[in-house]
């Protein structure tokens, strides 16, 4: 039994994890933006078998909130295996590339709110010397790409944030996961149409949770999406600008 | 977003702007230039009863959370986009059970309640109508009501069995049924004839819940094996995490004579004589849902089910008649099944069964032969009084269905007008009012 801070419970992604999470009887502390929401969920979870569901509403920009959250959840659940921070937003591109109010929004929304939270986070666990920090990112954060490279560079600031975070909390037995997902059938990409490489939530939650029990350090979830990104990373500039992606 | 959909037999298929609705609280979604929609749960009917070309789709599948569960009294009330597997995986362990269930698990509640399904236990407990104390229904408009015998009663009556016309269900609240375990102890029985199934059956009646038959249709006489089985105490098991799972259509049809008279033959050996044994309800209740997409099997041109429903008095020679016709035409039967309903009502207005036998024959789609065929069927179940399923069905004549389900006017009087289907338009367009 894992007592879990889940923020951005109320993403797709995260929702499939949790109810693994919840059927493995563990506790929970969602954060999210909509209450109703909120409550919608955390009535699902305790049905399907978590100990525990506690909740509250915070907007991940709010900095401000983040300690006094972290200290909550920490109380309710009395203590904390697993962080697992899960809340993203898909910028519409063409929209960014016009508005640097925008694209400074949206990298805000999807790098700095989870390097805030990831401060305190880590310092705590640090301290503890234990538990485990999972964070999803993107297969998008592996290289930019005109259709979304604002999304990207905030997933790629991610990364090498959690890399270095990975090194410095090694030694103290915190394991950090960085999960990449890859195309995931969610409400955040409902506008895009769908080929064979989408993929549901429930395809990849167990995967996502087999990954943080293992404390595995980077995963591409579905698990090909690794040789994919080797194979477009591997690509030269000057070949990978030419073509539309 | 527009997407070519497609029904379980893969044989008529529909572009559709998809809308998923993922909060209950929150309207429905509507789409700009669209005037018709349809509420689709996990698209396990066979015919057009879930598609509807040049219109929307709200695809209800993420709305699946439970809201309540009574440990106590067996109530639960969960969102209509939740499968039966959900459901199962959460209510076995605490020993309750879908009050009806269909054969496979990957139906929705809202599904299930739309097109009234029955199971084995038809005889002792009615359709799944029968068993939902209420739901709530949100209409195109943004109209949002809860549906219950005592409430909105002529909506509740009409949207039990009434193929999601009525407008959108949001969630369901079910009472089910107490187990004492995962298991069954099921009887298989071997027959020769229809007559020794019928015996068999009002045997049966009284002593099990579950009662099925299954007939091989391409031999004369439609031997068969007949199965009835109760709930046992017994340890939660293992069931498997995943199945197999068909990956890609197949080239052309592998449901094919001489594969499938093997196939009959195996089944008739393996219960070649009477035997009883204990059974996990996910083997027992849902054999398919082991391959999943076994519908890709049947390669491109998909497949046809034929059900019927056939009243008590001239059902069993009806029901000699169907299968004669069938065993004469040469027509490749894949799976036969036949199960005497009961008399219990159901609260919906276009509810399927009747008190007698029903047939469900699989057959490849054959073009016009599986056409000539199932019209000749349609005649002998005419003449007899019955009729047939518009969960599976793809292709019967608009007279027949306006024919057999008298309910058909009041349900058009009911319906959501911003809500239609290419089963509606295509049995009752040009006879409404």
């Amino acid at each position: 039994m894992r007592r879990v801070l889940a923020i951005g419970a109320t993403s797709a992604i995260a929702g499939a994890v949790l109810r693994l999470m919840a059927a493995k009887g563990d506790s929970l502390y969602l954060v999210g933006r909509n209450a109703r929401q909120l409550d919608a969920i955390a009535a699902d979870l305790r049905i399907r078998g978590a100990d525990f569901v506690g909740h509250e509403t915070m907007d991940v920009n709010d900095t401000a909130a983040h300690g006094a959250m972290i200290a909550r959840a920490e109380a309710t659940l009395d203590g904390l295996d697993l962080a697992f921070i899960a809340h993203g937003t898909l910028p519409d591109q063409r929209e960014c590339e016009d508005s640097a109010e925008r694209t400074l929004a949206e990298l805000a929304t999807n790098a700095l709110s989870t390097i805030a939270l990831l401060t305190p986070l880590a310092s705590r666990f640090e301290a503890r010397r234990a538990g485990c920090i999972a964070v999803i990112t993107s297969v998008a954060g592996d290289r930019g790409r005109a259709s979304n490279y604002v999304y990207g560079a905030a997933k790629a600031a991610l990364g090498v944030f959690l890399g270095g975070l990975r090194q410095r909390l090694h030694g103290a037995g915190v394991a950090v996961v960085t999960i990449k997902p890859g195309f995931v059938d969610t409400p955040m990409t409902a506008r895009f149409s769908k080929g064979p490489l989408w993929t549901k939530p429930e395809n990849l939650a167990p995967a996502i949770l087999r990954a943080i029990e293992r404390r595995k350090d980077v995963i591409y979830v579905p698990c090909f999406w690794f040789w994919i990104m080797l194979a477009i990373r591997a690509l030269p500039e000057a070949v990978f600008k030419r073509i539309k992606l | 977003m527009r997407e070519i959909t497609t029904s379980w037999g893969r044989v008529t298929h529909a572009e559709h702007e998809v809308l998923r609705p993922s909060n209950r609280e929150a309207p429905l979604p509507v789409a700009a230039g669209i005037s018709r929609y349809l509420p689709r749960g996990a698209g396990r009917s066979y015919g057009d009863v879930g598609l509807n070309a040049d219109g929307a789709l709200w695809d209800m599948a993420a709305l699946d959370r439970f809201i309540g569960f009574d440990d106590v009294t067996g109530v639960v009330r969960c969102e209509a986009g939740m499968r039966l597997a959900a459901l199962l995986a959460i209510a076995v362990p605490r020993r309750w059970f879908p009050p009806v269930t269909p054969g496979t698990k990957e139906v929705t509640l809202g599904g299930a309640v739309a097109n009234d399904v029955h199971g084995k236990n038809h005889h002792v407990a009615g359709t799944f109508g029968r068993h939902v104390r209420r739901f709530a229904l949100a209409r195109a408009d943004g109209e949002r009501m809860v549906c219950a015998p005592d409430e909105n009663p002529e909506l509740f009556a009409a949207t039990i069995g009434g193929l999601g016309l009525t407008g959108a269900i949001i969630w369901i609240e079910l009472q089910l049924r107490r187990i004492p375990g995962p298991w069954l102890e099921v009887e298989t029985i071997p027959f020769g004839s229809l007559g020794e199934f019928f015996a068999l059956s009002r045997a049966s009646d009284a002593s099990h819940e579950h009662t099925v038959a299954w007939i091989d249709a391409m031999t004369p006489g439609a031997p068969g094996v007949f199965s009835r089985a109760n709930h046992v105490p017994g340890e939660d098991g293992r069931i498997r995490a995943r199945g197999l799972r068909l990956c890609a259509t197949a080239p052309f049809n592998l449901v094919r004579r001489p594969a499938l008279h093997a196939f009959h033959a195996a089944v008739r050996a393996r219960h070649a004589r009477r035997r009883t044994a204990r059974r996990h309800y996910d083997g027992f209740f849902y054999p398919l849902d082991g391959l999943a997409d076994w519908n890709r099997l049947y390669g491109p041109a998909g497949f046809f089910q034929y059900q019927c429903a056939l009243p008590a008095s001239a059902g069993p020679e009806a029901a000699r008649a169907v299968l004669d016709e069938v065993a004469r035409s040469g027509e490749c039967c894949a799976l036969g099944v036949l199960k005497m309903f009961g008399d219990l009502p159901s609260p919906g207005l276009l509810s399927f069964p009747m008190a007698g036998p029903t047939l469900a024959l699989d057959f490849p789609n054959c073009g016009a032969r599986s056409q000539a065929l199932f019209d000749r069927l349609d005649s002998i179940v005419r003449a007899a009084g019955g009729r047939l399923y518009p969960a599976k069905d793809a292709r019967m004549a608009g007279d027949f269905f306006r024919q057999s389900y008298p309910g058909w006017r009041e349900l058009a009087r009911r319906a959501d007008p911003a809500i239609s289907s290419n089963f509606w338009r295509r049995t009752t367009e040009g006879a409404q009012g």
